[in-house]
């Protein structure tokens, strides 16, 4: 039989390999991949923001939470092209679903479980709850056993390790045989097994890894009568099956979670392992054997309310859409309408569990040869698998085509139309059909109970906030409000909550649907009390959302939350959550009760939190408890002043609590709240500071870094000898933790060093002496240039110093830097320099020190080759600006770099040299170089022939920086020359390059006029005239103001003359530009040179060039004010034809003219032409075109002031009664302004009534007379 | 409400008379209208003391009696209201 040899040998072969090989059949851990270090090192929290332990700095963490996504640096994508946000603009853009940018650490929200309803003992009274509602005990008895089982669990895992370490040490001793036997494994066992047992393992060790996420427990959570618990969770049973297990293997596999790969979530992983406390019954293997077989419908019918179990056949964890059919209670319902994800997952799986089958024997015959195989028995170990639970997918599934189907063409198929929704629904996402599928079905209504017809008209409305156009979601809105009451919170929320848990929501989805919690949480009031912990658990996920709005939202929601209540529901609906073991579910509390805190008021909260923060039984609670403060403190900011003390009080146990991240919690709570407090409330922290001081000796890393972290809060809040003092005794630690190759600890003590240096108490000598040498030494070193935060940190911290030390120590040891081969360092040397130099003036840099910086300084310059040219720009005119005359020697050094540089090939270096020129000119003029300055004029005259519109600009900006400081008659080129040069650039369409342009422009009108001859300012003119049309405000206003200088060089008439023209064009800015133009003109050459024309313009029968002329009378009594009074009689009749006109915006025009001449008059003594043109405004006072009808009232405001109350009101008083509501609701507006203008001034006028029958109406101490 | 409404003080009209009392609307009686008056007055009379002063020669009243008495009168200036007719 050399068959049976062969195979024997390939055996013991194989079994060999195997043992080198990791064990399958118990925990064990890839060694190269996770090394031999304890598991317990491994992070089992992922912080959000790094803002949970990791993040110690709030300033970091401030910025990170408004944009927590990573991205680009903001200078790279400022240049990158902006084609697709023109896209956004236009409305193309696919709105985004919150969960695309949501981190792993966010989704986390779905596998939160919206709870059952809870017992309202406030409602209830003194009756014994329902059995079947939940109570506060039966939540927190839920919250035990959820601990302990993950207690167990822990144990268990602990307890796996070693015992495998113990046979691997007792294998080594020489048990050979026997583990070869325990070994042994066959083919159809690893054919049948390998699937399942990969899957598994990656579950287990998924599990263990993460011993927080425990992905069962929503099950426990929801389950909510006790009865049920003790059914499920045979505790004594499970033990002996450990017990009975021959084989580890084999008992791994039995036990572990029929789910794996193939039957996800049929059983969700935990309940087998769970122990009960109470062991209340002790069934037999035997009972639990059927439990297995059971699964997954009785399992199912088995819980009452099934509802709220996450448990969703096929795909738990990944689209745990809530308690999506709260009410149907079968978790093995697949006939319910799925989501597309859900159907292609249902496909994928079914294809691989297709493939991956066992094979038959007679597949394997036909695979394999005749000859040279032997069939051999099974082992006796060998059990095959029995129970149907784990062949759950091997029943008939929804889908019964396996692999590849052609799909079956469907005529009756409409593809992209969505199937039309009965009774003007809106359209439905695929995704909605599993909440909103109901209301498709066509029933009668009528035949609907009334629970049902409820039910349906909830769904409606909210399917047409969800989906519905603006004013069918508004009229929906409304009607959900309306009737809040009348619907019941129940119905409601139960509708409302597992639409927010859809994972494919939009922002703006969420955002209405929060909108109408909100709006319906005012009308509830309290009948919320029993849903406040489903909605937490729907809202808490906003507070760490990283939407700024989102997180406003959810505050809001939980604040009138709280208001609706009441603490105690609160505290009761969240108090089970604080020592959750998910470390996410504790943040997102800590977060909720900040906000209900700052709702309710601190002292509400004060004797729970004080309680919190002492829990003995988990350290999970104090730390959530100790969060919770410093949420406080960050959210209410200064407010926390007045409970200060107690805060500090209760937390303050925890510096030297016996669990790290407690201590740690606890310092950065007392640095948010030195933060929140400062400059105030030092006595408050006067217990701490002993343990803090003491903890920064004898702790290191991350608790260090807190503590460190709190002192440099708490120090800016002592009296100057304190502070001095502890800083001393800070300081030897910061100096030692220098060092630190820690990112967060370098940029905590950077920050801790900032807020010491910047204290009153601390001497300038101190730091200079002890700090200063290490400091530099440590961090003024390349790679801190880096790093964008360490980059900000350094620079301040430096500066701070500098402001101490002086200029001349930090300076001094960093201007050799200036001339460091790396681009960053030099950029952060220079930006360091700049600030310090800004601040505190170059007084203290002598001779030599000034040679150096500018030495330097021009390097840096010249080296640069990065984009953002703007810090050593800056730098350079700060130093040198600082400087000041102090800088002749070197200017002609440095006015040949910058000549050099204008001829650069590179248009970048010109640009620059350029935009230098501009900061160093006023110097110039200081040094009295103004032959230099000259100089420099005629090279960047010679140069306005550039291309690159940005260089154009900045010459142009040099140039006017020249002019500036010269002056006119001493500028060369000659001013003759230099603009006619500039009149074709004028027509240049860049809007740096107008901008500047029009800015020298306007400055040689205003100042040189008188070196141009007049036709070369009316070709300007011309020109100025399309400038009018520039996007920038800016730039048309410097465009105005220079037709005003020109017309004061020039004269009036021929710009004038021009402008009128241009009232013809057709397009609206421009002529609205040319009669602000207009007015400006009359204002600087007196309105008497200008109304003639402006007049006479009034006759060209064209509607363009009269409504021009009217508004330039408006801008033009808007502007001359009470030099109106001399006009007023000659523009009437003008006035008074327009205010006739049959054109509507005539009279809006006249009405505005009206309005400002009377405004400009006011007790000028024109009172007969204003009541005059009253008379032409009021028949007005009808119009129905909102400008018009607002320009007339805004004239009779006017003739308010002008005439006086008492005369409008005459003019009201006919109306204020009329027959027609019409007209009584048109006068009774016009008395309201009328009334709310000069309430006190219409006492005299009001009319004189007459007594009624009971009534006195009349005044009789008006006629008293004496 | 007109289109107009929309941009000036009274697009809330509501919001307007709950901010300033004294305002009206279309709907304002005789009776209603003459209570605003009165009261107006009488806190126009009170806020200026020159007026007061006035008042208080002309009835030979001291001021302060003056002052109390138009705060009375301000309770109910025009006595109990008419009953409405229909309605």
């Amino acid at each position: 039989m050399d068959i049976d040899n062969e195979i024997a040998r390939t055996q013991e072969e194989r079994r060999r390999k195997e043992e080198e090989l990791a064990s399958l059949t118990s925990l064990t851990f890839d060694r190269d991949l996770y090394g031999g270090t304890d598991r317990d090192a491994y992070v089992s929290s992922i912080p959000v923001n790094d803002e949970d332990e990791g993040n110690l700095d709030s300033m970091d963490s401030e910025v990170a939470r408004k944009l927590a996504s990573y991205t680009a640096p903001k200078s790279l994508l400022k240049e990158m092209p902006r084609g697709d946000e023109d896209d956004n603009s236009l409305g193309f853009r696919k709105p985004a679903k919150i969960i695309d940018r949501e981190d792993e650490y966010r989704r986390r929200r779905l596998n939160q479980v919206i709870s059952p309803d809870r017992h309202d003992a406030f409602a209830a009274g003194e009756k014994t709850p329902d059995p079947s509602v939940r109570t506060y005990a039966d939540v927190m008895r839920e919250q035990a056993l959820a601990r302990e089982r993950e207690e167990t669990l822990r144990a268990i895992a602990k307890k796996k390790k070693e015992e495998e370490e113990a046979a691997k040490v007792e294998k080594e001793s020489g048990g050979a045989a026997a583990a070869a036997v325990s070994k042994r494994r066959n083919r159809w066992d690893q054919s049948q097994d390998d699937g399942s047992s990969a899957a598994k393992k990656a579950k287990t060790t998924s599990d263990w890894d993460l011993p927080d996420a425990t992905p069962g427990i929503g099950r426990w959570d929801a389950t909510p009568t006790p009865g049920r618990v003790s059914d499920a969770t045979p505790s004594v049973g499970r033990r002996n099956r450990w017990d009975e297990t021959p084989t580890p293997g084999r008992l791994a596999d039995s036990d572990a979670t029929p789910a794996g790969g193939v039957t996800p979530g049929a059983t969700p992983a935990g309940v087998t392992w769970d122990a009960t406390p109470k062991g209340l019954v002790t069934p037999t293997p035997k009972r639990q054997r059927s439990r297995w077989d059971e699964t997954p419908a009785t399992m199912g019918s088995a819980t009452p309310m099934a509802g709220a179990t996450p448990v969703v056949p096929l795909t738990p964890g990944v689209t745990p859409f809530g308690g999506t059919d709260l009410q149907t209670p079968t978790p093995g319902n697949f006939r319910g309408p799925m989501t597309p994800e859900q159907y292609n997952l249902l496909r994928w799986e079914k294809d691989i569990e297709e493939r991956n089958r066992p094979l038959t024997d007679e597949e394997l015959d036909a695979m394999f040869p005749q000859e040279g195989y032997k069939i051999l028995e099974p082992p006796a170990s060998y059990v095959p698998i029995r129970t149907p639970a784990r062949k759950l997918l091997a029943t008939p599934t929804p889908m019964g085509t396996p692999l590849y189907a052609i799909p079956e063409e469907n005529r009756g198929q409409q593809f992209d139309v969505p199937k039309e929704a009965p009774g003007g629904l809106p359209f439905m996402k695929p995704e909605d059909y599993q909440y909103f599928g109901s209301l498709l079905n066509e029933e009668n209504e009528e035949e609907l109970s009334p629970e049902e017809q409820k039910e349906r008209k909830i769904m409606k409305l909210l399917l047409k906030v969800k989906n519905g156009t603006p004013p069918q979601r508004k009229t929906a809105l409304r009607q959900l409000t309306d009737k809040a009451r009348e619907f019941g919170a129940g119905p409601l929320f139960n509708r409302i909550l597992p639409l927010l848990m859809q994972p494919t929501l939009e922002d703006q989805e969420r955002h209405l649907l929060v909108k109408v919690i909100d709006r319906v949480l005012y009308k509830l009031d309290e009948l919320v009390r029993p849903y406040v912990h489903k909605i937490l658990v729907v809202i808490e996920p906003l507070l760490i959302d990283e939407d700024y709005y989102a997180r406003v939202e959810g505050r809001e929601i939980i604040s009138n939350l709280s208001k609706a209540a009441g603490l105690a529901t609160m505290i009761a609906a969240m108090r089970p959550d604080i020592d959750n073991i998910d470390e996410y579910v504790r943040n997102t509390t800590a977060r909720a009760f900040s906000v209900v805190a700052s709702a309710l008021g601190i002292p509400a909260l004060l004797p729970f939190l004080k309680a919190v923060c002492q829990s003995k039984k988990s350290w999970q609670a104090r730390h959530t408890g100790i969060k919770i403060v410093q949420q406080i403190a960050i959210l209410i900011g200064c407010a926390v002043l007045p409970h200060l003390k107690s805060l500090v009080e209760i937390i303050e146990h925890g510096l030297n609590d016996e669990n790290q991240k407690v201590r740690t919690i606890t310092a950065l709570s007392l640095a948010a709240l030195a933060e929140a407090a400062a400059p105030y409330g030092i006595e408050s922290f006067d217990s701490v500071l002993k343990p803090l001081w003491k903890g920064i000796r004898s702790h290191r890393g991350k608790v260090l870094a807190a503590f460190l972290k709190a002192i440099g809060f708490i120090i800016p809040l002592m009296d100057a000898i304190y502070a001095s003092y502890y800083t001393k005794e800070v300081m030897f630690i910061l100096i030692r933790e220098f060092q630190s190759p820690d990112e967060e600890m370098k940029k905590i003590v950077l920050k801790v060093v900032k807020q010491c240096v910047s204290t009153e108490g601390v001497e300038s000598d101190y730091i200079r002496n002890d700090i200063l040498p290490e400091f530099f030494r440590n961090f003024w070193v390349r790679r801190m240039a880096l790093d964008r935060r360490n980059y900000r940190q350094l620079v301040e911290t430096t500066v701070e110093m500098a402001n101490k030390v002086g200029v001349a120590d930090i300076v001094g040891r960093i201007v050799e830097d200036l001339k460091d081969e790396s681009e960053p360092y030099r950029r952060m040397v220079m930006e360091t320099i700049e600030k310090v130099v800004a601040n505190l003036g170059a007084s203290d840099i002598d001779a030599r020190l000034e040679e150096l910086l500018i030495d330097g300084i021009l390097y840096a310059f010249q080296e640069q080759t990065s984009d953002d040219a703007n810090v050593m720009l800056n730098g350079f005119g700060a130093v040198v600006n600082s400087l000041g005359q102090r800088v002749k020697p070197y200017l002609p050094q440095i006015c040949g770099t910058i000549k050099w540089r204008l001829n650069n090939k590179s248009a970048k270096v010109r640009q620059q040299a350029a935009d230098l020129i501009s900061r160093i000119a006023v110097v110039m003029k200081q040094c009295q170089e103004e032959q230099l300055m000259g100089h420099l004029g005629v090279v960047l005259y010679e140069y306005l022939g550039e291309e690159y519109p940005e260089v154009l600009g900045s010459i142009l900006g040099a140039l006017k920086a020249i002019v500036n400081v010269i002056g006119m008659t001493k500028m060369t080129p000659p001013i003759k020359d230099l603009l006619p040069r500039l009149t074709p650039i004028l027509k240049n369409r860049h809007e740096k390059v107008q901008e500047n342009c029009i800015d020298l422009v306007g400055r040689i009108a205003d100042r040189g006029a008188e070196f141009v001859p007049a036709r070369e300012w009316m070709r300007i003119c011309f020109e100025l005239l399309e400038m009018l049309k520039a996007h920038k405000k800016g730039i048309r206003r410097a465009t105005v103001n220079t037709f005003g200088y020109i017309a004061k060089a020039i004269g009036p008439q021929d710009v004038l003359a021009t402008l009128l023209n241009n009232l013809k064009v057709q397009e609206r800015q421009n002529r609205v530009c040319t009669t602000v133009a207009i007015a400006i003109v009359a204002e600087t050459c007196s309105p008497f040179t200008v109304l003639p024309a402006l007049m006479n313009e009034y006759r060209v029968p064209e509607l363009n060039v009269q409504n021009g002329v009217l508004k330039s009378l408006s801008f033009l009594f808007e502007y001359i004010g009470e030099m109106g009074k001399d006009y007023i009689y000659a523009v009437t009749p003008l006035l008074e034809d327009a205010l006739m006109d049959r054109d509507l915006v005539h009279r809006q025009t006249a009405a505005s003219a009206v309005k400002h001449m009377a405004l400009g008059v006011a007790g000028l003594g024109c009172e007969d032409a204003l009541v005059h043109l009253m008379n032409y405004v009021w028949p007005n006072i009808f119009e129905t075109s909102p400008h018009v009808i607002n320009a007339v009232m805004e004239a009779i405001e006017g003739m308010r002031v002008a005439l006086g109350a008492a005369i409008v009101l005459n003019y009201c008083l006919q109306g204020l009664f009329h027959p027609a509501r019409k007209v009584r609701e048109v006068y009774w507006k016009i008395y309201n302004s009328l009334y709310i203008g000069s309430q006190d001034t219409l006492v005299a006028a009001y009319p004189i009534l007459d007594d009624e029958q009971n009534n006195i109406y009349s005044r009789p101490e008006l006629m008293m007379f004496v | 409400m007109q289109a107009s409404d929309r941009f000036n003080i009274n697009s809330q009209l509501e919001h307007l008379q709950a901010k300033y009392v004294g305002t009206g609307h279309a709907d304002l009686n005789r009776f209603e209208w003459a209570v605003n008056i009165q009261r107006d007055s009488y806190a126009s009379y009170i806020g200026h003391y020159p007026m007061l002063a006035f008042f208080a020669v002309a009835e030979n009243e001291s001021i302060g009696r003056e002052r109390y008495n138009f705060m009375q009168k301000m309770l109910l200036p025009c006595g109990l209201p008419p009953e409405r007719e229909d309605d």
